[in-house]
């Protein structure tokens, strides 16, 4: 079980996180979803006890993380799969951990192979792998200390398809024997399939977050105007974060009625005004990462 | 579920230690240089079989030969120990593994300790080959003994460098810089204490290279003062380095 409360981060002036909350629960695979530097990673790091957070706190298995004696043995983390010293071998790599961890070295060689990475791979300097082979060696490394929590940060980066549905089907049997999965991903595509519950992160806040029930209702609006810079214009004066799909017409993350009160506060006539087909996850999770080339003018 | 999370126990300091001591050892940079700190060791003591005379050709001769590598290389192990642990990354997976990072600093400076004294052991094995070596040339007639005096003082001397090596590394984390300024800093200062006569008397307690000469040198008593002025001098390149590396290493972000 992992457990954020208001979780803040600030760098001087710059906030990376700001106010975070959220639960994993035993038996579940939790996507944390964001663009790039929406504070995935940040969050992540503090769940770890890697990075102070400015206020707010995070606990794992009931207690904050620092505070596990041999934490290795009870969550399994991967926060970056290129942070592996190039001049070890696969093997060593993970027989340090082992060691580290108290558990038996032979089960290094067990996990190498769980994992796909076969003796002759292991053998071979980290230096040489690819991010796939890199991603699956962190992965062995998170399972090492049979742990009944996992916190993975872009696993599936680098993996090919058949090393993407690898892990989907490890992650998926993991939580389904009791254990709680807190996965990463810039990319909806790689998590929708695996994850129980999605909390969506931008700009340092929580933006959305809920079960499977986001990926098919839909909460975003369809909605075109006569003038369509007006509307893009009135649109952004309410603050609704809206993204264009062709014809002078936007998707806006939000319900009709805050949309059509935007256009009426500004007088746009409006030709069009309906909920959005698809998910409404995939609806917010495209306008955020639009947002960012759709600045006011 | 408190109470869970409470067992296994973390990692004692030992196995910590045993972890860093094989970190130090088991990369192809730390093998190249544990390598030559044995060849330098190999080729003085070769040097000193051809080269010094009869008379003067001693244990504790072939001793200071054989440790010659010990004292200029072993110090870079312990910079790498550290500052490979920020060029790599790995620092991540050390510091999720086991989350109070002063059991890490802990860690690797007793592996160093350890490295250092295995390091010097070698090195007195290096001088009884050599002396062997002397026996079957017929070049001496000196004993096999060596005084447990310098045995001491040598490993001090081995100890102390090594965790100047580890300080510095926590104090620049970044592997050019700690070990350029590990070997450029008291080196100016001994270059300065010999051009400049206002620096001369400062010199004789904080040059390392001085303050630390009579560890290495056979048949020498150390005076009160001599410790002093050791003391000093570790108190401002081991000490002052190690406290601000801690600093550091405790509060640096990590990744």
């Amino acid at each position: 079980m992992i457990e954020v409360t208001d979780l803040t981060k600030r760098y001087g002036d710059a906030v990376a996180v700001q106010g975070v909350s959220f639960r994993c629960e035993p038996g579940t695979v939790t996507g944390f979803l964001g663009p790039n530097g929406a504070g995935k990673s940040t969050t992540m790091r503090m769940i770890c006890g890697l990075t102070p957070p400015t206020s707010g706190s995070a606990t794992v298995l009931g207690v904050p993380y620092r505070r596990i004696p041999n934490p290795g043995r009870h969550v399994g983390v991967l926060l970056d799969a290129s942070a592996q010293h190039s001049g070890r071998t696969g093997r060593e790599t993970l027989e340090l951990t082992a060691r580290t961890l108290g558990v038996d070295a032979a089960r290094a060689a067990q996990m190498l192979q769980r994992v796909g990475l076969p003796p002759a791979a292991a053998r071979r300097r980290v230096g040489g792998y690819s991010l796939g082979m890199r991603q699956r060696l962190g992965i062995a490394q998170a399972l090492l200390g049979d742990p009944r929590v996992l916190i993975l940060d872009e696993p599936a980066n680098g993996l090919d398809p058949e090393g993407i549905h690898w892990m989907r089907t490890m992650l998926r049997d993991f939580a389904d024997r009791g254990g709680t999965v807190l996965l990463s991903s810039h990319l909806l595509r790689e998590v929708e399939a695996v994850a129980d519950r999605f909390v969506v992160i931008a700009g340092g806040r929580i933006v959305a977050q809920g079960g499977r029930e986001l990926l098919t209702a839909s909460a975003a609006t369809f909605v075109r105007a006569l003038n369509s810079a007006e509307l893009e214009t009135a649109l952004a004066e309410a603050g609704l974060s809206a993204r264009h799909c062709g014809d002078g017409a936007f998707t806006v993350a939000a319900d009709a009625e805050a949309v059509g009160r935007a256009a009426a506060k500004a007088g746009v006539v409006l030709l069009e005004l309906r909920p959005a087909g698809g998910g409404a996850l995939e609806e917010l999770y495209l306008s955020l990462t639009a947002a960012p080339q759709e600045e006011p003018r | 579920m408190t109470a869970a999370v409470n067992r296994p126990a973390a990692p004692s300091l030992a196995r910590l230690t045993l972890v860093e001591l094989r970190k130090m050892t088991d990369t192809r940079a730390g093998r190249w240089l544990l390598a030559f700190v044995a060849l330098i060791g190999v080729a003085l003591v070769v040097v000193v079989l051809v080269a010094v005379p009869r008379a003067e050709l001693t244990m504790p001769e072939l001793f200071s030969a054989a440790i010659s590598g010990v004292s200029l290389l072993l110090p870079v192990v312990g910079v790498l120990s550290v500052t490979g642990e920020w060029s790599q990354r790995t620092a991540l997976t050390t510091f999720v593994l086991v989350p109070d990072r002063r059991r890490v600093i802990a860690a690797k400076l007793a592996a160093g300790a350890v490295l250092a004294a295995v390091c010097l052991a070698a090195a007195a094995l290096v001088a009884w080959a050599g002396r062997a070596a002397a026996a079957a040339l017929d070049r001496t007639d000196a004993g096999w003994g060596l005084p447990p005096q310098l045995l001491g003082t040598a490993l001090l001397f081995a100890v102390l460098g090594m965790l100047g090596g580890v300080a510095f590394g926590m104090v620049f984390l970044n592997s050019p810089l700690a070990i350029v300024l590990l070997f450029l800093l008291p080196t100016v200062w001994t270059i300065l204490g010999e051009t400049v006569s206002a620096l001369e008397k400062a010199a004789g307690w904080l040059d390392l290279n001085r303050t630390t000469e009579p560890l290495l040198q056979p048949g020498v008593q150390l005076t009160a003062e001599m410790w002093a002025r050791l003391a000093v001098s570790e108190a401002v390149w081991l000490l002052v380095p190690l406290l601000i590396g801690c600093y550091r290493v405790l509060r640096a972000e990590v990744g």
